[in-house]
């Protein structure tokens, strides 16, 4: 099976000996050693898996590796600065206790980077629909739409502080 | 006085990776007094107050037997060990945060860990029926109060003052007359050569000198979320690692008659692949096909292409529409078993004002954790080792000493947190499953479920039916109750798992004329705890009846409740377990003001209330909905109001209610398994559709933090919203919703 190289949280990667029909989510996590994200449903149905492919939400359980090697892959593990910054949407979700099972929290909260990085004053349906591709089975829905809107807040706040640019 | 029983023997290490578990099982006592008074570094402090349990066998009958909740190390670094599994209920958290409040320590210097499995040591180690708060709140204070009393008691004799002069705050040990102060790290030489005080002397602090507990506490495993570091079962990777696929019969109780397993051995990556017979029980080791491969897509790909030939004389037939039909016919007569009778309600019923009759039922429904099961496990040169996400660790360890022959001290479980369980994995079949593969080749093996294997071998909430009348009297009470429970058994005589109804089921202890019978049916699909089990459905009927009694009576629900109540009491005196009417009517009457109860509401809206009473916790809750023309359900706010005694950690506590509301709310709005064949039919998340956020509604919730010891909340506030919800649907559109769940009476969102 053929040798691949990924570029993933601005790195490249080699990914040695992979079927290039496995979808993103296993190479990421069984090649790569990135368990961030995190095997629900392997359908795209729950969200779980969610990573972001040049800046838009993918479900990669159901992306193959070949159909990511051209593109830049965040994911989870990638999402705070490279100086370990958080960024402010894993600032919310520690200060509002968002998770509870913690599960499907890293899906949710790169769906929830990917709109902030297009919409970055969502409201309550912006976020709905934005969030409508991720499963949270303990429920902490109210929650996370809070930690979304106070995530904003902190970029706004940001942005002001540094000159308008994020 | 009890004997000295500190020791420092445990690094960290050795808690999070390996051995510890074994060696504390098999010190011998001498070797533990020596241990103790080796002071290398530290100070680890416990003690059971089940000393009967414990390996280390007292020397005399008043003898204090440790175990380990807190270490202190000389650079002042505390670990807390939390005691019980976590998988979402938020007990990683607020278990040390119990001790930590007697500890008076800082608890932002406080790292966590979870402790090593040893109920002997520990006690109750398991995460169901919402009793580790109550099973810990006792034991975890104790050993945070007898620390700090040791750490005083140092101090004072450092200083050469009395103990009463000090006192403690952050982390510290003060003496105010002389502005003295040690940090707890400076004391813990002196402190582990003290005699350790009998925890039942050892005064425990007041409600209104709480520094942490009621307050709004992160989880402590919050960071490691939101950046993806390894932290669930599934996460597990070890050195030199297979990783497993296991086939199962899509009927309960199908074996293995053949299998291509040439062809799957000679797919890309397969390292192996063979059947394993089982022990025949359903909770251990089903027959099935094991396929080992160097990573989890390559197992999942070759799963898809094995062809299983399954002998499925044995198998389960079950139908749920079969079932629907004979539970209607059953209905047709008398129960089979009376469970409970009182008065005389054929009386009642004569002199009643209102005589109603209803048929509710609710399906089966799964678990569905978001994390599908897992384990991984090392079993090699006769022990074996395990990192599993269970509730029920110990029950793990029972089975698998049983399945591979080998002794307890043999078996290590390390507790790894679990996405979601809601009684899922009080079951350990993944954990005998993956114990059997890696016998078979002696490395380490993760075994990795796919969600259509976490849908279709589930122990799963078992569906019900209830035939209910009541009555109420001229003066406008509830003056009869009825139930004709329908269920399953498993072929034992008895209710299936989860399938029994309390012979004190509310209403039943409150009214004067009662009857509680029962008729079962067959059944060879498992069945289990779920979320708050029996209470998750039987509340659906019973408190959705006492709404159609009081709406038959034209009675205010709320008043007809609380008049079924009565007067303060608790139904068996000073049991927890049973209903205190005072702390009902208390959370019934603040739900009706939090909620606006009575209020002018929009056409299309309507309120609806329901009160359950489960694992200690008296819930009442309210729900506003608005229905349209076309069934269009949407569900605004539920407000809830709870009495769990005193809240530990208010922000896990908030986050455990509503997220119960929203779970109770989801199950009742869609969820529902079919089943024929004895083949559960819905396989992924597309035929089970979650609710998703769009849909959540507002969940305010209220505590009431009265004077009695602190209960679980990981299960009271579900069984009350689904009735609470279908109430309000009545109040709204004046349909009745006896079946759930509800899109199958065509309601929409």
């Amino acid at each position: 099976m053929p040798d691949l190289s990924l570029e993933v949280n601005g790195k490249t990667l080699p990914v040695k000996d992979v079927d290039p029909s496995t979808p993103l989510l296993w190479v990421l996590r069984d090649h790569l050693g990135l368990v961030g994200t995190k095997f629900g449903c392997g359908g795209g149905f729950c969200g779980a898996c969610t990573v972001q492919l040049d800046g838009k939400p993918i479900r990669s359980c159901s992306v193959t590796v070949s159909s990511a090697v051209n593109g830049k892959i965040t994911t989870i593990e990638g999402l705070a600065s490279v100086d370990n910054v958080l960024h402010p949407l894993q600032q919310a979700w520690i200060e509002l206790d968002v998770a509870q099972c913690g599960y499907c929290q890293a899906g949710q909260i790169m769906s929830a980077a990917a709109l902030l990085s297009k919409n970055p004053k969502p409201t309550d349906a912006d976020i709905d629909d934005a969030m409508s591709g991720n499963i949270c089975r303990c429920a902490t829905y109210t929650r996370i739409r809070k930690a979304i809107h106070t995530a904003a807040d902190k970029l706004a706040a940001l942005s002001t502080e540094i000159g308008g640019v994020v | 006085m009890n004997s000295i029983m500190l020791h420092d023997i445990i690094n960290e290490a050795e808690m999070q990776h390996g051995p510890l578990a074994l060696d504390i099982r098999q010190i011998s006592r001498r070797t533990f007094l020596q241990l103790t008074g080796i002071a290398t570094g530290g100070l680890i402090l416990g003690f059971s107050l089940r000393s009967e349990a414990n390996p280390v066998t007292p020397a005399a009958a008043n003898e204090f037997v440790p175990n380990g909740f807190v270490r202190i190390d000389t650079d002042g670094k505390i670990t807390l060990y939390a005691k019980n599994p976590e998988v979402g209920q938020g007990v990683k958290t607020s278990l040390p945060m119990m001790i930590a409040e007697e500890l008076d320590a800082n608890w932002d210097d406080i790292q966590i860990v979870q402790a090593p499995i040893n109920e002997a040591y520990y006690g109750r180690q398991s995460a169901g029926g919402s009793q580790s708060t109550p099973t810990s709140w006792d034991i975890c204070r104790q050993a945070g109060a007898v620390t700090r009393s040791l750490l005083v008691t140092a101090a004072a004799a450092q200083w050469k003052v009395p103990g009463a002069e000090c006192t403690t705050d952050s982390g510290k040990v003060l003496h105010q007359a002389s502005g003295r102060s040690l940090g707890y790290g400076q004391l813990v030489n002196d402190a582990a050569k003290l005699p350790v005080p009998d925890p039942k002397t050892v005064t425990l602090k007041q409600r209104q000198d709480y520094k942490l507990l009621g307050k709004r506490i992160s989880g402590v495993d919050n960071r490691k979320i939101v950046t993806g570091q390894p932290l669930f079962g599934i996460d597990t990777v070890l050195p030199n690692m297979l990783y497993a696929a296991y086939q199962k019969c899509p009927a309960t109780g199908g074996k293995v008659i053949s299998a291509n397993l040439d062809e799957i051995k000679a797919l890309p990556g397969i390292k192996d692949a063979f059947v394993l017979e089982g022990n025949d029980t359903v909770t251990e080791l089903m027959p099935g096909v094991a396929i080992l491969a160097t990573s989890t897509w390559a197992a999942f790909s070759a799963k898809k292409q094995l062809k299983v030939k399954w002998d499925e004389s044995n198998a389960s037939k079950d139908s749920w529409s079969a079932a629907i039909n004979k539970a209607g016919e059953l209905a047709k007569s008398p129960g089979v078993e009376t469970l409970a009778s009182s008065g005389d309600i054929n009386i009642a019923y004569q002199q009643a004002k209102h005589v109603q009759e209803a048929w509710y039922s609710y399906p089966f429904i799964p678990h569905a954790p978001m994390e599908p099961q897992n384990c991984t496990a090392w079993v090699r040169d006769g022990r074996a080792e395990f990192w599993a996400p269970t509730q029920r660790p110990q029950g793990g360890i029972t089975s698998v000493s049983k399945m591979l022959g080998l002794t307890e001290d043999k078996i290590e479980v390390h507790q790894i947190r679990g996405g979601g369980g809601f009684g899922r994995r009080l079951m350990n079949d993944y954990m005998c499953e993956v114990a059997a593969i890696s016998a078979k080749v002696g490395v380490p093996v993760k075994l990795t479920w796919t969600r259509e294997d976490d849908m279709q071998h589930d122990f799963y909430r078992v569906g019900g039916f209830h035939a209910l009348k009541g009555a109420v009297d001229p003066s406008g009470k509830l003056s009869a109750w009825e139930d004709h429970f329908i269920t399953f058994t498993d072929g034992t005589g008895k209710p299936t798992s989860g399938g029994n109804i309390n012979e004190e089921e509310f209403p039943l202890l409150l009214v004067n004329n009662t009857r509680l019978t029962q008729t079962m049916m067959p059944l060879k699909v498992p069945t289990g705890p779920w979320r708050a089990p029996r209470s998750n459905s039987i509340a659906f009927a019973v408190q959705s009846f006492i709404n159609e009694l009081a709406v038959a009576a034209g009675r205010d629900h709320v008043n007809f409740l609380l008049d079924i109540m009565g007067e303060p009491r608790w139904l068996k005196p000073d049991d927890i377990n049973s209903i205190n009417t005072g702390r009902a009517a208390a959370v019934i009457k603040l739900v009706a003001e939090k909620s606006g109860w009575g209020k002018t509401l929009p056409k299309g809206h309507g309120l609806g209330l329901a009160f359950h009473f489960s694992h200690a916790g008296h819930v009442a809750e309210v729900a506003e909905v608005s229905v349209d023309a076309n069934k269009k359900l949407t569900v605004h706010k539920v407000t809830v109001v709870a009495d769990v005694g005193p809240i530990i950690n208010m922000s896990g506590a908030e986050n455990q209610c509503q997220g119960a509301v929203i779970d109770g709310y989801s199950t009742a709005l869609g969820l529902g398994l079919s089943i024929e064949n004895g083949r559960i039919q819905e396989t992924n998340f597309n035929q089970y559709p979650i609710l998703r956020m769009k849909n959540a509604p507002v969940v305010a919730v209220h505590f009431i933090e009265s004077e009695f010891n602190p209960t679980g909340l990981g299960e009271p506030a579900l069984p009350p919203a689904a009735p609470a919800i279908c109430n309000a649907i009545f109040a709204a559109c004046g349909i009745r919703v006896r079946e759930l769940p509800l899109t199958k009476s065509g309601f929409t969102v």
